[in-house]
């Protein structure tokens, strides 16, 4: 399946260098490095409690590391928050789902467009023509990201009365209105079936190619994984074991070992 | 194509339309009764305003706070000084001026926010109430240095012009209160309301998607207290008439979070539909008292009813309906309207067989 791609994988965008997080004595990640180049969809796999979604946590600046950087668009960031790492246009989903509840599917992707909204609260009490431009071109946005999920039909519907699955694809729309370079997908694929599945991949590959976003997704499903990603990290025991293309990690033997055991 | 974004629905304008009709035309024509403006219309203004100072922080935003009636206690004795010391500020600006002065205690006093939350930011907030209430009978200057306790309302002046009837001072409170109003609704709606609810919902996302926690709480908790601070304002000068800090206690501010409550969180015209239910309901259940059982039941045991049954009411709406009476009067117009859609449906049945 070779196909010309509009966007060239390019340099490493984001870099992990030596991570160490502990909970007071848990190690949940030990000095980990791994980078991830521009326009890839890099994926990280691993057996549970492997300290993956640890690492997003640490890429993102919920999770303050002990030890190691983060360096993202070639700048090592000293003091990472959520905050700081979305406007320098690095953005996530969560594992446990974690979307505005009593929203509406439009606000909630509405939401994603905070950094593109300028406007302070004065301006939109006051309701000036600039306010409106920027939320008609807001929405317009929005919609569009809606349109392409096709989850038109449910977007004035409040988040919390969806099922699991379209809450997922809400997430991600969400994830999307924030026009990242980068976003980070913790399990979007969790708890779907094969048909949801095979959507969420679409459209996650579709986003990779058509708007060149790195995608950086957490997956347990190791088929799907090595189906759509182009280079995969694995990690065991907070450590990497194996880090390569979908082929050179299912022939490592360290890969075969932590998810098939290994005879003592 | 129907148009993707437009800030007021044609709904929207109706109802802002027939409300301003009741209020500007029908109501001064019909209510002729000094009683009903100085005892129930301009306090239900005055606290339907706080309440929507107190939906901003706790309905829209999500955070417990419990001070209401000190920002108010705020306004108003800002409001008293404003007029006092400076003249030239006019009605109109000192009335703003209060509301900012508020609004300062309100980022004051709404930094626990950042790192306590519910029943402990509740408890921390409760400080601002204490406090203002405090500093107001500790230093005398704010009351310009008067002995006895209860200091009189200086005359609304407004361009010259004195408001002092019933109906000038309803007038004023409707006129501040239908701004104010269109201005909640205004952020409630567009990108500021977004950024409440999702600091609401759920702060770490709202966070990586760029929403600023410190900048969202702290600016709610000051629009709400200037909110609180305006409505005290009003609540002094054209219902009390006077002004003493016992007026503002933690009762008020109880009251104001039961508006909010059993109107609906998160919701405007909750707010309107809560403090109008806490102010008219014992002035119901004394109407029922005399006139149903003439006096026969003390009036002492009719508020502790009263009590009771607010009590029992929260309760139950938090059980069974948690957005409130807001959300009850939704449901009442949405079945009226399926009710009026499924007899217009029968009619045309009914002469379409006729005619066959």
């Amino acid at each position: 399946m070779e196909y010309e791609r509009k966007f060239k994988i390019g340099k490493p965008i984001l870099e992990v260098n030596n991570i160490s997080l502990s909970f007071g004595g848990v190690k949940a990640i030990t000095d980990t490095s791994f980078n991830v180049l521009e326009h890839e969809v890099r994926a990280i796999i691993g057996p549970n409690g492997a300290g993956k979604s640890s690492m997003l946590n640490c890429i993102n600046g919920i999770y303050k590391p002990q030890q190691g950087t983060v360096s993202f668009k070639g700048k090592q960031i000293p003091d990472i928050t959520p905050n700081i790492m979305a406007q320098m246009g690095l953005s996530r989903t969560f594992q446990n789902l974690a979307l505005f509840k009593r929203m509406s599917v439009l606000d909630n992707i509405l939401v994603g467009r905070k950094l593109h909204t300028k406007t302070n609260f004065l301006e939109v009490a006051l309701q000036l023509p600039k306010v409106k431009k920027e939320e008609k071109l807001n929405r317009d946005r929005s919609e569009e990201i809606i349109s392409f999920l096709e989850i038109e039909d449910i977007k004035d519907t409040p988040v919390g009365k969806l099922p699991y699955g379209l809450q997922k694809k809400v997430e991600l729309g969400r994830a999307l209105a924030t026009d990242s370079t980068i976003i980070l997908l913790d399990e979007p694929m969790a708890g779907m079936n094969v048909e949801e599945k095979r959507d969420m991949c679409r459209f996650i590959l579709k986003v990779n190619d058509e708007l060149g976003t790195t995608m950086v997704l957490i997956e347990h499903d190791m088929g799907v994984v090595m189906d759509i990603s182009d280079r995969v990290v694995v990690l065991d025991y907070g450590k990497v074991i194996g880090d390569g293309t979908p082929d050179e990690v299912r022939s490592n033997q360290k890969v075969i070992d932590a998810y098939l055991g290994v005879e003592h | 194509m129907k148009p993707v974004f437009m800030t007021y629905t044609k709904k929207d304008l109706i109802n802002l339309a027939v409300c301003m009709v009741l209020s500007v035309l029908v109501i001064p024509t019909f209510i002729t009764t000094e009683y009903w403006y100085t005892s129930i219309l301009i306090p239900w203004l005055c606290l339907a305003l706080a309440t929507i100072g107190q939906q901003v922080v706790m309905g829209y935003t999500g955070q417990l706070a419990l001070g209401a009636a000190g920002f108010m206690a705020a306004g108003a004795f800002a409001m008293f000084n404003l007029i006092l010391r400076v003249p030239d500020l006019g009605f109109v600006g000192s009335l703003i001026v209060s509301g900012l002065i508020a609004a300062a205690f309100g980022i004051l006093f709404g930094l626990p926010s950042l790192k306590v939350r519910g029943i402990y930011l509740m408890v921390a907030t409760l400080a601002s109430q204490f406090f203002i209430i405090w500093m107001i009978d500790k230093f005398g200057w704010f009351k310009n240095y008067d002995s006895s306790g209860i200091i009189t309302a200086q005359d609304i002046v407004i361009l010259g012009k004195p408001f002092t009837t019933p109906l000038a001072m309803y007038f004023v409170c409707l006129a501040v209160t239908t701004v104010l109003t269109l201005l909640a609704m205004n952020m409630a709606r567009g990108s500021t309301g977004r950024n409440w609810m999702a600091v609401r919902d759920m702060d770490i996302a709202a966070e990586s998607m760029g929403v600023s926690l410190l900048k969202t709480k702290v600016q709610a908790f000051a629009i709400s207290a200037f909110y609180c601070g305006v409505a005290g304002a009003l609540f002094a000068f054209c219902y009390l008439k006077s002004l003493e800090p016992v007026a503002f206690d933690i009762k008020l501010s109880f009251k104001i979070l039961f508006m909010c409550i059993l109107g609906g969180l998160g919701t405007i015209n909750g707010a309107f539909i809560g403090a109008a239910f806490i102010l008219l309901f014992p002035v119901l259940l004394n109407a029922i008292g005399n006139n149903v059982f003439h006096g026969a039941i003390d009036a002492t045991i009719i508020s502790s009813i009263e009590q009771v049954i607010f009590g029992g009411l929260m309760i139950i709406f938090m059980i069974y309906e948690p957005l409130g009476m807001a959300k009850l009067w939704e449901n009442l117009k949405q079945k009226l309207s399926l009710k009026l859609q499924s007899s217009n449906v029968k009619n045309l049945k009914s002469s379409l067989s006729k005619k066959s």
